[in-house]
């Protein structure tokens, strides 16, 4: 199996790096430090590996990350601008929305994805939209929370 | 057996050609051994298990043409590669295909919808395949193409088994044709599932043609009731040429109840799934007529 050079843009920055045709963007984030992407189930059940891939929630586990050449990655790490935390986070830090936090890095990033479709969602369409990230610890009514109050009022 | 999820263990050549031609090529050199990838979400899954391993995979990713919806003055023709997200925001699934609309609204979180294509839906040949149901009430059609030639197969012979169709290896679904409705013509789709957009314990598409009070064509099936989507043409017949009425309704549902094979699987039971079969197609059918234009 050949290794193939492939050029990405990860949180605004270009990556240069060299894939082998089986390596996940999961893990390939993960190698190169970007941790807010976690391995959850690793089969598209439960949300915990959503990253952006150019704009559309994406599930890293189940993307090849050869497949991700001149494309553009944004991860929960990449939402925040250096030390300022980005609002969703914040909302989030502020509503109790993280218990074990394992989930939070795919929560923010897809509550990302329906702010930008729809910056003025409902609380049923906030549920429906998190429909496939799971909270192990059942923490989701803060989480709603935290999200609802990001929305225009 | 133990999976590791985390990773994917398999070895493979990848290839992301820029036309049909050269996918084609690609699957002919490979002589069955390669596999097409669109979404990846069902494929990957498989190889992480070990339920396949593919000497290659030649991804759709660069191919414009399967990427794209097509209508002239007889049909819409869905390409294969488009994302499931895709086709629930196209126009005229929405405004004409109400059957299909519903299955595409209830598969499945965005994440998957934002991957996972059409085609694959087809391809991969779940049972419990949530587009397959509206499809094959709407006798579409899939145009086929590998180097040796392109052919055209009824919906309803194209799935054989679970994960098995009459696709052969070497050869790559290019469009669905779905014949365009007219303003009589109603269709309905329902699935359970435990949780909103689980996978379907079972599900059910029903189209009807009107006639003035009378149900002039019908088609019925169902998915996860059998090895494959089902069309179930006993009750159809049953309704058509009658005066749609409530006991109408109940005959053709009661019929369907019968001619369903279900089996027991981590998802429900048979007896379940025969009991709640019934109610599926009454409601599936009354919501379909009055989309016709017709009142009960």
């Amino acid at each position: 199996m050949r290794e193939k050079q492939i050029a990405l843009k990860i949180n605004g920055k270009v990556y240069q790096v060299k894939v082998k045709a089986n390596t996940l963007l999961l893990n390939l984030l993960r190698e190169l430090g970007f941790t807010g992407p976690k391995y959850g189930c690793g089969v598209g059940e439960c949300g915990a590996c959503s990253v952006l891939l150019d704009g559309k929630l994406t599930l890293s586990c189940l993307t090849l990350a050869i497949s991700c050449h001149q494309k553009e990655v944004i991860t929960a790490e990449g939402l925040s601008e250096g030390e300022q935390l980005h609002p969703l986070a914040q909302s989030f830090i502020e509503h109790g929305a993280i218990q074990c936090g394992f989930c939070t890095p795919g929560m923010l990033v897809a509550a990302k994805s329906l702010l930008d479709q729809n910056p003025n969602p409902t609380e049923e369409e906030i549920r429906q939209y998190l429909r496939g990230n799971l909270c192990r610890c059942t923490g989701y009514t803060p989480i709603v929370e935290a999200i609802l109050e990001q929305t225009q009022k | 057996m133990v999976t590791n999820t985390k990773i994917l263990a398999q070895e493979f050549e990848y290839f992301e050609p820029e036309s049909v031609d050269e996918a084609l090529e690609l699957l002919s050199l490979y002589k069955g051994q390669a596999r097409v990838i669109a979404g990846g979400t069902d494929l990957l899954v498989k190889m992480k298990r070990e339920l396949i391993s593919p000497e290659a995979l030649i991804s759709l990713s660069r191919i414009s043409a399967l990427k794209c919806f097509n209508e002239d003055e007889k049909m819409l023709r869905i390409g294969a590669a488009v994302t499931l997200f895709q086709a629930e925001s196209n126009s005229t699934v929405a405004r004409s295909y109400s059957a299909l609309y519903e299955a595409l609204r209830s598969m499945a979180a965005p994440a998957i919808r934002n991957m996972g294509t059409i085609g694959g839906n087809l391809a991969n040949a779940s049972p419990a395949a949530d587009t397959a149901p509206p499809l094959l009430v709407y006798n579409s059609r899939l145009k086929l193409r590998s180097k040796k030639g392109e052919r055209i197969v009824p919906l309803e012979e194209f799935f054989l088994g679970p994960g098995s169709t009459v696709l052969s290896p070497e050869e790559l679904i290019i469009e669905i044709q779905v014949p365009f409705l007219e303003a009589s013509e109603g269709s309905s789709f329902l699935k359970l599932g435990r949780v909103s957009a689980d996978i379907a314990k079972i599900n059910v598409a029903v189209y009807l043609r009107r006639e003035g009070e009378r149900c002039a064509l019908c088609r019925i099936a169902l998915g996860s009731v059998a090895p494959t989507p089902l069309r179930i043409y006993s009750a159809e017949k049953l309704a058509e040429g009658e005066i749609f009425t409530e006991s109408l309704i109940k005959k053709v549902a009661l019929e369907c109840q019968e001619k369903i094979r279900p089996i027991d699987d981590v998802r429900s039971t048979r007896e379940y799934r025969i009991w709640v079969s019934a109610v599926l197609v009454e409601e599936a059918l009354r919501a379909a007529w009055l989309r016709s234009g017709g009142k009960l």
